[in-house]
Formats: structure tokens, C-alpha cells, sequence
């Protein structure tokens, strides 16, 4: 009758594959009264290239699917997030919320991975524009993503703010490494889980666990960084976050709102803006 | 008493098909699962920092940077030739590698761009990559290439020979092809991606040295596998043995394949440990690569600023 535990191995999320941290060091997450939940991996700055190295791999192909390609992908992401409704929720009260609010907060992230995945053949509507030009030109602007985007996930609502903070940054065509929420990573690695069965590429989401404060210089400092989503850094992170974004001109964003924003005005904050001017013949 | 060193020490007195077979049944076999145990140990040398960054320099030092498309023109010739010459823009800190490598028609082209700033131009012959044509018209083109101004050539060897047994043909025409090189320095490439074994890849290396290669060098570049750090022990070993029986000294080229600098390391750590420093500069070893310089200085770069860099900021070639 007596059956061993199967317990799980928390691991990373680089390039499509679980890897342990290259360090082999793992940390306790813990729920709020402090008991242990488990241990995750914690990574390292080399974790960190790696994981730069895979999203860069991957960012031009997933840039070159159609808007329709990838919003058939986000919707697939809530489609899994769907069916595993409930371990969320499981992992969410662990934590310490209420079980009505962990309810909420994941039907929430579902909905907007659907409101996201809606957006990404229609965005380059909204921001892009035919205009005005004293001449005899079409003045055509468009969006394009800006690249590899790194994200510091907001340690609260975990599975909400990190989809809320995720979905624009993917949709447009950008590639994410991801700082998960350092004391509540459960429900990002399960999460990672799901990318891996949604016919996201592998590279396009690369997920971290481990300390923040260890973590964000060199994600600060990285050359091959175009751009920091900073909503989930503390004031201090934010401010090395900038600081070494200013050496090499990465895009910061998040610095207002909130950490469960859902706008459009979101995806374009993650998009540079292409002009193109072409002669308008007879 | 110590003999002048001679290539021929080892050669039997007539060379025929039937004794050549006897040499390189003579030159022994390669453990396969010991080699790659001593490829895998090698690779956990850790070399940091200081080392590291002589490393990387050295690394620099004993790139052959290389072009070998059908698409090159003069125009990426001499963007090549300058990043060969100056890798960093700017920075004489980062010293020039040791020569480009060009097809033929290129090699003036390169020629003029690398004068008097001690980069050589290695130029490819011999009917490149396949090999599929004539010794005569092998020699021809050998002979072509130098009047055009190469200061090394790299040949391939006759594999189709090679494996069917014809070891009098393909030792014959690397003889042939060195007297028309004259004092320029020879490679022999010995495509290890089309021979069978580690004892083939023994065996022609051998066999190239034995008839004059000053250099054994690994692959065209056209073929999968390339360069492997296994196959290169193998060619070191056979170097140091045919060191040892003859007293001539012979270096290595690893070429193809070859994109990170942690690799370049290992390859490095591996030629040091198997002969020694006396082989650890770019008169005895080269690396013939493209991509591999801009990762280099990337490391370099990181060393020299604790931050990762951008492939963006560095030159093409």
C-alpha cells in the first residue's frame, strides 16, 4: 500500500528544454506562513546568457510568423492554461490567497492571453499609420519588435502579473527572458509547463528562477538586451535596470501603470516604429 | 649520433603501392573510446581570466580568417582583409590574425590588401574542394596560384585513392604539388569527414607528411563533420610520433565548424598537453574559420567589461 513520493524537480525554462541552473543551486519557495513548497532552481549569470543566447536564436523566426500564426499560438497557451485551471489554484492558495481570488486570478490570466492573441494581427493597425507627407510620397509607418525583451515578473498577483506582463511582449513578435517572481515561482515554472506543450517555439519564452537582486545586473548590462520590462523590479532594481539600459539604449518600459494593464498601447511599447517612404507615380 | 631530420628516415627505400601499404600499416591504430575519454577530460580544463585572455589573443594570433563562397567578391575580400589586419577597429590591443584564406581567383585581390602588414594569404588549390581532376592539372593550378602572389597553399588530398588503396597516387601528387609550392607552405587537407576511421585519419596523415605537407589540416569546410576535437588529437598524436621518428616538425589545422571561443580553448588546451608550447603559436598551429573571430572578440570584450556583449557592435567579415 505504502507508495514513495514522487516529488518534482523545479527546473528552468531555456530554449524549450528544463535544464537545472548551470550552478546547481536551488532555493526554497515558500508559502506565506513559511512552510517549504519546494525547492527551485537558482540560477545564475550563465543561466542568464543562455537563456539571452536561446531568445535571440529564436527571435527572427518567431518575428517572421504571421500576426494570425501567433495569435492562434497565444490562444493555444490559454487553451492549456484551461485545462490545468486547477493546479494553478492549488499552487496560488498555497501561497496564501483565498481560494475564490486564486479562482479569479486565473480564469483572468486565461482571459487575457485570448484578449492578447486577438491583438496580434490587429495591432499593426492601431499603431501603424499612412502619413501625411508634403510631397509626392506614401509616408507608410509600421511596427515592428524590437527583439530580445528581458521582464522582471511582478511578485504579485505571480501567475496573473507575469501572463499580464508576457502576452505583449510575445505577441508583436518579441522574445522574453524572464526574471520569475523570486518568492512566488511556483506558479511561473508551471506555467512554463504549459509553453512547452502550445506550439511555442522553443527560445521565444525563456524563464528564470532565482534571486532578483542577483540577477538583474546582468540582465542590466547584457549588449544583447534591446529592451527591460522593469514592473516588477523594486526601485532600486529599477534603477540599475536604467542605468545600465542607458549604455547601450535598451527600451525601458513599465516604469507607470499597473502590473495588470491590458492594452494595446502595451504591445506598442514593446514595438519600434519602421517608417518607410515610397514614391506615389501617376 | 643524431641524423639531420629527413622525412625519408621513415620511408621505405622504394616506393611503391605494396610498401607504402607496409609504412602505414607499421604507424599503429587509434584507441577510439580512449580518445574521446581524453577529448571529455581536456574539455574541464578550466582556463580563466589572465589565461584566458592570452588564450583568446593566442587564439586570434593563429586564425587562417576565412572566405571560401562562391558569392565572395573583391569588395568582402578587402573587408576581410581589413578585419584581418585590425579585427577591432580602433584597437591595437587586439593583435592581426595570421592570414586569409581565398579561392584563387581572390588571392591578388588579398594580396594587395594584407601587403607589408604581415598577414599572409593562404589560398586554396587543387581542384577545391572535391579533387576531382588530374595530378597534372592539380600541379597547373598549384603553379597558377603561387604566380599570383599566395604565400600558403592548402590542398585537398585525393580521398577517392586514399580509401580504395592507391596510397602510391596520393602520395606521389602531394610530392608533386610541394615541389610546385617551392618554399611556400603547404597544408594538406585530408577531409577526415570522408575518411572511414581514426586509423584512416592516422594513416593519411602519415601518409601527407611523410611526402612533404608542412601543414595537416582537418577539412574543406564543405563536409559534415568538419573539424572535431577528436579528430585533431589523432592528427596531433600522429604529428608527435612522425616528430619523434623523423625529427621534422609538422603543424595543424584544425578548419570548419570551429564557431565559439570556449571551443577554441579546448582545442588549444588539447594541442598543449599533446605536443607542447613548442607547437603553440601560429607557425605550427592554425585555426581556419569565419564566424569564430567575432566570438572571440566578444569574449575578450567581456573580459576586458564584466558585460556581455552585442554581436551588433562587432565587425562583419
Amino acid at each position: 500500500m505504502n507508495r514513495l513520493d514522487v516529488r518534482k524537480t523545479y527546473k528552468l525554462y531555456i530554449g524549450g528544454k528544463f535544464p537545472r541552473s548551470e550552478s546547481g543551486r536551488s532555493y526554497p519557495a515558500k508559502s506565506t506562513d513559511g512552510e517549504v513548497l519546494a525547492r527551485v532552481s537558482l540560477a545564475s549569470r550563465k543561466d542568464l546568457r543562455m537563456a539571452v543566447e536561446a531568445a535571440r536564436q529564436a527571435q527572427a523566426g518567431w518575428a517572421g510568423l504571421t500576426g494570425y500564426n501567433r495569435g492562434q499560438i497565444l490562444y493555444r497557451i490559454a487553451e492549456m492554461l484551461e485545462d490545468r485551471h486547477d493546479t494553478f489554484v492549488g499552487q496560488i492558495v498555497a501561497a496564501g490567497a483565498k481560494p475564490r481570488a486564486a479562482t479569479d486570478e486565473v480564469s483572468a490570466a486565461i482571459d487575457a492571453l485570448v484578449w492578447y492573441a486577438g491583438w496580434a494581427d490587429k495591432f499593426a493597425q492601431v499603431h501603424g499609420n499612412l502619413n501625411p507627407v508634403a510631397g509626392p510620397y506614401f509616408n507608410i509607418s509600421a511596427p515592428e519588435p524590437t527583439g530580445v525583451f528581458g521582464i522582471v515578473a511582478p511578485d504579485a498577483p505571480a501567475l496573473l502579473g507575469l501572463v499580464a506582463r508576457l502576452a505583449p511582449v510575445i505577441v508583436s513578435g518579441n522574445t522574453a527572458v524572464v526574471l520569475a517572481s523570486e518568492p512566488s515561482p511556483m506558479p511561473a515554472i508551471t506555467f512554463t509547463e504549459i509553453l512547452a506543450t502550445s506550439d511555442v517555439p522553443p527560445g521565444v519564452v525563456n524563464m528564470l528562477t532565482g534571486s532578483t537582486e542577483e540577477l538583474v545586473p546582468w540582465l542590466a548590462d547584457h549588449g544583447d538586451v534591446d529592451g527591460i520590462d522593469v514592473m516588477g523590479a523594486s526601485p532600486q532594481q529599477r534603477k540599475r535596470l536604467q542605468e545600465g539600459g542607458a549604455l547601450d539604449i535598451k527600451r525601458i518600459v513599465g516604469l507607470r501603470g499597473s502590473v495588470v494593464d491590458r492594452s494595446p498601447q502595451l504591445i506598442g511599447a514593446f514595438t519600434e516604429t519602421k517608417t518607410v517612404w515610397h514614391p506615389k507615380g501617376r | 649520433m643524431t641524423l639531420a631530420p629527413s622525412r625519408d628516415s621513415v620511408l621505405p627505400d622504394r616506393i611503391t603501392n605494396a610498401s607504402l601499404r607496409s609504412f602505414l600499416g607499421g604507424v599503429g591504430t587509434v584507441d577510439e573510446v580512449m580518445t574521446h575519454r581524453r577529448v571529455a577530460e581536456l574539455a574541464t580544463r578550466s582556463i580563466k581570466k589572465d589565461s584566458k585572455r592570452a588564450a583568446l589573443l593566442t587564439a586570434v594570433r593563429m586564425m587562417d580568417l576565412t572566405t571560401l563562397e562562391g558569392r565572395d567578391t573583391p569588395g568582402k575580400v578587402r573587408q576581410l582583409a581589413a578585419k584581418a589586419i585590425r579585427p577591432i577597429p580602433g584597437d591595437p590591443t587586439i593583435p592581426s590574425t595570421a592570414a586569409v584564406c581565398v579561392y584563387p581567383n581572390l588571392v591578388p585581390v588579398a594580396a594587395e590588401a594584407v601587403a607589408g602588414t604581415g598577414v599572409r594569404v593562404a589560398s586554396v588549390a587543387t581542384y577545391f574542394p572535391s579533387g576531382q581532376l588530374g595530378t597534372p592539372e592539380k600541379v597547373a593550378e598549384v603553379e597558377h596560384v603561387v604566380s599570383l602572389g599566395a604565400d600558403e597553399i592548402d590542398m585537398v588530398i585525393d580521398r577517392g585513392a586514399f580509401l580504395r588503396g592507391d596510397y602510391l597516387a596520393v602520395f606521389d601528387e602531394i610530392r608533386r604539388i610541394k615541389d610546385a609550392c617551392g618554399d611556400l607552405h603547404l597544408k594538406v587537407i585530408l577531409e577526415t569527414g570522408e575518411l572511414a576511421s581514426y586509423d584512416d585519419v592516422r594513416r593519411a596523415s602519415m601518409l601527407a607528411m611523410a611526402a612533404g605537407g608542412d601543414f595537416i589540416k582537418t577539412s574543406t569546410g564543405k563536409i559534415s563533420p568538419a573539424a572535431t576535437r577528436e579528430v585533431t588529437l589523432v592528427m596531433l598524436k600522429a604529428i608527435a610520433d612522425f616528430a619523434d621518428a623523423t625529427g621534422v616538425q609538422v603543424g595543424m589545422k584544425p578548419a570548419g565548424g570551429i564557431r565559439t571561443a570556449k571551443d577554441a580553448i579546448r582545442y588549444l588546451v588539447i594541442l598543449n598537453e599533446t605536443l607542447g608550447a613548442g607547437w603553440m603559436t601560429p607557425e605550427w598551429f592554425r585555426f581556419g574559420a569565419s564566424s569564430l573571430l567575432n566570438d572571440v572578440l566578444m569574449q575578450i570584450r567581456w573580459l576586458d567589461t564584466g558585460r556581455y556583449q552585442d554581436p551588433d557592435h562587432f565587425t562583419e567579415a
